[in-house]
């Protein structure tokens, strides 16, 4: 998903500030459009105590998903108010748009959007605790300065701790926010550290801190049993025989509307355990109505998008210049047909969520990357007012993007209020493999043409991708191409076009959505491009990037071609690119993307056996998010997540459907990493001086394609389709 | 079937069907909730626990066979000094990203240095192989495990 990275200019940020509950100085920041602070609601982006024992407690507005944000926002106000790190407690915060904005985890977002706000908060209450330090010594508070916690007075000697001072801070006028002055970070003490995750503790004790594990009292068990092709109806069900397995406690038959990230029709099983649901769910009969996409299959995709390849395409995405007459009139024309198949996000922790319906409240426990917006989901399908839902978020066991979208949350509202009882819904693999929101596949005709010397004048993809409500008028969720992505902007004869198969299957982002698909064939078709020219795969993308500039303006996706040779530079010093000598069957390969503001360049460095086996050997990973990485530790955790992440994808995953259904149920047949297959990833950030930009997504996107490239080098055979297929690499 | 379970250290009372999977005694009727549900079929990791000091996939042990075994889970593990240094060892290392996976591991790395006390890369691979950690925290995980084993960190 996309959000803006910048605050709109409509909205101006806010102080407040003053006596905190029990005590001490209370800090609230955030957005407002009002023109008043006073009289605007107050969406807090930051939320801060300081006690009279001298604690800070901080609460974190977003969800925590393994992305580190429950950490990192908290350590930027840690570092401008100057308090030790081991006296910040971190709380969730409640989920309340009109209190503390919209509140997400999702596209990268959030340190691109609170760096610079949280440092003010910080800031800010740093500049209080002096003015009651100066005033209450009768100094000027240009003498004074402060050290973890403590204001000092250098001259008298004299000091004071926050905790004492916190009190008479809160009754001191708020300061103007633009006016406080910020650290210079060559003197941060906390950001830029390697600061571990605040619930690490928790975590390696096994305490409940995931939605699978929220108990709340009178609570019973269930699952949901949908239709196996997406978007069928219930016809009728077994019900009196599920009833009467043990355990089981009500058997409902629960009706959908027609939105696939809605409530659908299923059939609910309520028990007295989990197990016990899910084993009555074994008697469990249903007669569904399958609807139009039970027609639907991989192998139909794959044939219409043959076909539609042969044809024009019919939706424009960007033309520069005129691709078709510079083919015609190029020395080499390459072609090539790549595609990748459709992928589940497979989170560990099943989809999941507790919730209690009342005749006149509705509370929930949920994982969800998209609190808000399941609140309304909620509201609007159970027909009672958003100020009577409540939301509480809890941590979860990963999100990938899954859990932007909230059916699990609509189901859980539905049942208990079938139920008629606090309901914990918890879905088993299979459920959460066949009900997914999945990476679309795609199919991508590409033809480039070089002119006698080598270089790219031309570059045409048809592509063939999915359209939305089973329809061929607009690309699916995470379908689509922007038109931006490179050699866009490169060359002067640029064509990017659609043609769209129809499609019933829910689709949705999955970390670096598009540009985890999009890499893969650009960025190897790149590679086919060099070597057809005869050139090193590393020159020909320089040349392609020209001189550093800034292409694009900040409404068009920008592309900074200097940054992007600044960490391919990076890279290739790391890796020894085309220096280090390797033994026979291994070889190197590279990749850049951009993508969520960062700049990313990869070498894989792999061998391949006379079998076809692939091993990869080390990847090494140059990025630029900007001049400051806020947690050194979370940020190298992030790039090597999604740099196996995306070895993951390219390796072994794919989901396949027959008849309207997805095929795999588990992890034997959709593969996720594991640990002998997990190579050493060393990180190198490049600072560059611009503003700081996330970290959960732009590493992942390069690792696939530089993987491809790699195995080109060694064995000549160029990888064209994902997940990789071992028996087209055999040798013998 | 009533039977008494030795679980970290205490003897608990439960009463339920001899097929329920051990995951599910832990988690709903004892509240033990530090072994997860990942996969339900042994295929992940997620919910190791340890009978008798060997790591077991608890959704797939039928309540049935464990008898008067004794069962560890991530709860009671620190009791033990393996235990223990591994778990400072995922700490000083930040090694969880989502963190749901970790319990798991943690569970399967003290198996392995209780019988490989300085494993190589190898007897690290073959051990945790059976763990899947969907953030792909492995190269942390494989450091914490050679620390806490004293082995050095390649």
């Amino acid at each position: 998903m996309n959000a803006p990275a910048n605050i709109a200019p409509s909205r101006r940020l806010f102080l407040k500030t003053g006596l905190a509950l029990g005590g001490g100085l209370f800090i609230g920041a955030g957005l407002t459009d009002a023109a008043s602070a006073d009289d605007a609601p107050a969406a807090l982006s930051a939320y801060v105590r300081i006690a009279p024992d001298g604690i800070v407690t901080i609460a974190s507005r977003n969800p925590e998903i393994g992305q580190g944000i429950k950490t990192s926002l908290p350590m930027l106000i840690a570092e401008e108010l100057d308090v030790d790190w081991k006296d910040v407690r971190i709380e969730q915060a409640r989920v309340d748009t009109k209190v503390f904005g919209f509140q997400y985890a999702g596209g990268s977002t959030a340190m691109a959007q609170n760096y610079d706000h949280m440092r003010q908060v910080g800031a800010a209450g740093r500049a209080m605790l002096i003015a009651a330090a100066a005033a209450k010594w009768g100094v000027p508070a240009s003498e004074c300065s402060t050290a973890a916690g403590v204001v000092l007075h250098k001259a008298s000697g004299k000091r004071a701790s926050y905790g004492t001072l916190a009190t008479a801070a809160a009754a001191l006028p708020t300061p103007d926010f633009a006016a406080v002055a910020l650290k210079d970070p060559k003197t941060f003490k906390i950001v830029g550290q390697r600061v571990g995750g605040i619930d690490n503790a928790s975590i390696v004790t096994g305490k409940p801190l995931y939605g699978i594990d929220v108990v709340v009292p009178g609570m019973v068990y269930a699952v949901f049993e949908k239709c196996p092709v997406f978007g069928g109806k219930v016809v009728s069900a077994n019900v009196d025989e599920v009833k009467a397995q043990r355990g089981v406690k009500g058997v409902y038959i629960i009706k959908g509307g027609p939105a696939l990230d809605g409530l659908l029709d299923g059939v609910a099983i309520v028990a007295d355990s989990w197990w016990r649901a899910d084993k009555a769910r074994k008697s469990l009969k249903v007669v569904w109505d399958e609807g139009p996409t039970a027609a639907q299959s991989s192998k139909g995709f794959a044939e219409q998008a043959a076909a539609l390849s042969k044809q024009p395409a019919t939706l424009p995405v960007r033309k520069d210049g005129d691709a078709k007459a510079a083919l015609a009139n190029a020395a080499h024309v390459i072609e090539a047909e790549y595609s990748y198949p459709f992928i589940a996000h497979a989170p560990l922790e099943p989809q999941n969520c507790t919730a209690d319906v009342r005749s006149d409240k509705v509370e929930i426990w949920a994982p969800t990357q998209m609190p808000a917006p399941g609140l309304s989901l909620v509201a609007k399908t159970l027909g009672v007012p958003e100020a009577n839902v409540t939301v509480h978020m809890v941590r979860c066991g990963g999100g990938f993007g899954r859990r932007l979208l909230n059916d699990y949350m609509v189901e859980a509202a539905a049942i208990s209020k079938a139920a008629g009882a606090p309901v914990k819904l918890l879905w088993n693999r299979a459920d959460d493999m066949h009900h997914d929101f999945y990476r679309p596949g795609g199919f991508h005709y590409l033809k480039g043409g070089l002119d006698a010397s080598g270089k790219l004048v031309a570059f045409h993809d048809h592509f063939v991708s999915f359209g939305a409500n089973n329809e061929a008028v607009k690309f699916v969720s995470s379908g689509g191409m922007t038109g931006t992505e490179f050699p866009s902007r490169v060359v002067d004869n640029y064509l990017i076009e659609a043609s769209l198969i129809p499609c019933g299957i829910p689709t949705g982002a999955l970390r670096a959505p598009q540009s985890n698909a999009l890499s893969f064939v650009l960025q190897s078709f790149i590679d086919e491009l060099a070597h057809a020219g005869g050139k090193d795969p590393v020159e020909f993308r320089r040349q392609l990037l020209g001189a550093p500039r800034v292409l694009g303006t900040p409404q068009t996706d920008p592309f900074d071609t200097g940054r992007m040779h600044g960490v391919l530079d990076l890279v290739v010093e790391k890796s020894g690119w085309g220096e280090a000598k390797l033994p026979v069957g291994t070889g190197m390969g590279v990749a850049f993307y951009y993508s969520h503001r960062g700049y990313f360049a990869e070498v894989v460095q792999a061998s391949v056996a006379a079998s076809g086996a692939i091993k990869v050997d080390k990847v090494w990973v140059a990025g630029d998010i900007g001049r400051q990485i806020v947690n050194m530790s979370g940020a190298e955790n992030q790039v090597q997540g999604a740099v196996l992440d995306g070895l993951a994808e390219a390796l072994g995953q794919e989901i396949t459907f027959a008849n309207g259904r997805a095929q795999e149920s588990n992890f034997d047949r959709f593969r996720l990493l594991r640990m002998p297959q997990a190579c050493p990833v060393e990180v190198h950030f490049l600072r560059s001086d611009n503003p700081t930009t996330g970290l959960g997504e732009p590493a992942l996107p390069p690792v696939a394609p530089a993987l491809c490239n790699a195995i080109f080098a060694v064995t000549g055979k160029r990888v064209r389709r994902l997940p990789i297929d071992v028996a087209q690499l055999k040798s013998v | 079937m009533a039977m008494k379970l030795n679980v970290n250290g205490s003897v608990r009372d439960v009463d339920v069907e001899p097929d329920m999977p051990l995951l599910w005694v832990l988690r709903d009727e004892l509240n033990i909730k530090g072994p997860k549900l990942g996969c339900g079929v042994g295929l992940c990791g997620a919910c190791t626990v340890h009978i008798d000091g060997v790591a077991r996939r608890s959704c797939m042990t039928p309540i049935s066979t464990v008898g008067a075994a004794k069962i560890t889970t991530i709860e009671g593990v620190g009791d033990s000094v393996i235990g223990k240094r591994l778990q400072k060892a995922w700490i000083d290392h930040d090694v969880a990203q989502c963190g749901y996976c970790q319990a798991g591991q943690i569970m399967s790395a003290t198996a392995l240095l209780q019988t490989h006390p300085k494993p190589t890369d190898a007897e690290i691979d073959g051990a945790m192989a059976g763990n899947i950690c969907r953030c792909a925290t492995y190269n942390r995980i494989r450091a914490a495990i050679k620390d806490a084993a004293g082995v050095a960190v390649a």
